[in-house]
């Protein structure tokens, strides 16, 4: 994948088709102690510790078109390559949490590259999923929590046009405000 | 930041233009969202697609995602389903070809026959 925030919306995926209905996604991203850090947490229906362990492997998959599990391998591979590691932790009833970290200035670390646009493809196709989206730059930190805007939103989906609009300035502003002009 | 109380006039508004057409039968859109999807670019023609139905102000289509179909070579895929007509499903789309299908499958009920990998 080109970006991380593309493997970002692939393991979500992963979590929606568990069964999630709350997502917490959180990035980390400190320049000064060279860590790059996404972790994505479900409320999905698990694994099993077996699956656990083989779920970084290409051959293991729920899937029945196709034999070949890409999604988590994939992420794992773009961690590892960059310094970094990747850890799937989950409990069969309880839900998954996929941990990567990268060196942040390891050149072969990939850019972030659109999250905006990762949050509103998860949004736009799965509207009742509850997000919470944690990101921080340095010491600055910006939250959005679809929860906060559900009373707001009365019986309109999230997933109309003219809200996705709202929620894409929104979280474009607040990601502005956290890198203060550094970078994207 | 974009205020709650801007959320609350664009809710009041959707909701009454929802009130104007209701009854009405809308179309469906789906968007192959696998791995193999989503590395062929699906996010950037989901983005296209949602923009050009807002654009349009076409609000009777529910776009919505699906998981690896098995012919990720042809990826990213995009079906669509009007009422009354078969479902077509088109293969390898970009930006552009998506704004396409927008204004001439959706809004005119024209298939783009170029792009079709299936009708069923």
């Amino acid at each position: 994948m080109r970006e991380l925030s593309l493997h970002i919306l692939d393991i979500v995926q992963n979590s929606i088709e568990a069964g999630a209905s709350e997502v917490i996604l959180e990035i980390n991203e400190d320049p000064d102690s060279d860590l790059f850090e996404m972790i994505i947490r479900d409320n999905g229906r698990g694994m099993t510790p077996e699956m656990v362990q083989g779920v970084t492997d290409p051959f293991v998959t729920t899937r029945t078109t196709r034999k070949v599990g890409l999604g988590i391998p994939l992420f794992h591979s773009a961690a590892e390559q960059a310094g970094g590691d990747l850890v799937v932790d989950s409990e069969v009833g309880k839900g998954t949490t996929i941990r990567a970290n990268f060196s942040y200035k390891h050149i072969d670390r990939a850019p972030l590259g659109d999250m905006v646009g990762t949050i509103l493809a998860l949004l736009g196709s799965n509207p009742r999923m509850e997000l919470v989206y944690r990101h921080r730059y340095k010491d600055k930190e910006f939250e959005f929590r679809t929860e906060d805007i559900r009373e707001t939103l009365e019986d309109i989906e999230i997933s109309h046009p003219m809200i996705l609009g709202w929620i894409r300035n929104h979280l474009q502003d607040g990601l502005a405000e956290i890198y203060g002009g550094e970078r994207e | 930041m974009k205020t709650l109380k801007e959320l609350e006039e664009l809710r009041k508004k959707a909701q009454e233009s929802t009130r104007l057409r209701e009854g009405d039968k809308g179309s469906k859109i789906v968007i192959g969202m696998g791995t193999c999807g989503i590395a062929a670019g699906a996010r950037e023609v989901m983005a296209a697609v949602m923009d050009e139905i807002n654009k349009r102000d076409i609000d009777d289509v529910v776009v919505t995602q699906t998981g690896c179909v098995g012919v990720c070579e042809q990826e990213p895929i995009v079906e669509v389903m009007r009422p009354g007509q078969e479902k077509v499903t088109y293969g390898r789309i970009d930006e552009e070809k998506a704004r396409k299908i927008i204004a001439q499958h959706i809004a005119n009920g024209q298939i783009v026959g170029d792009w079709v990998i299936s009708t069923s």
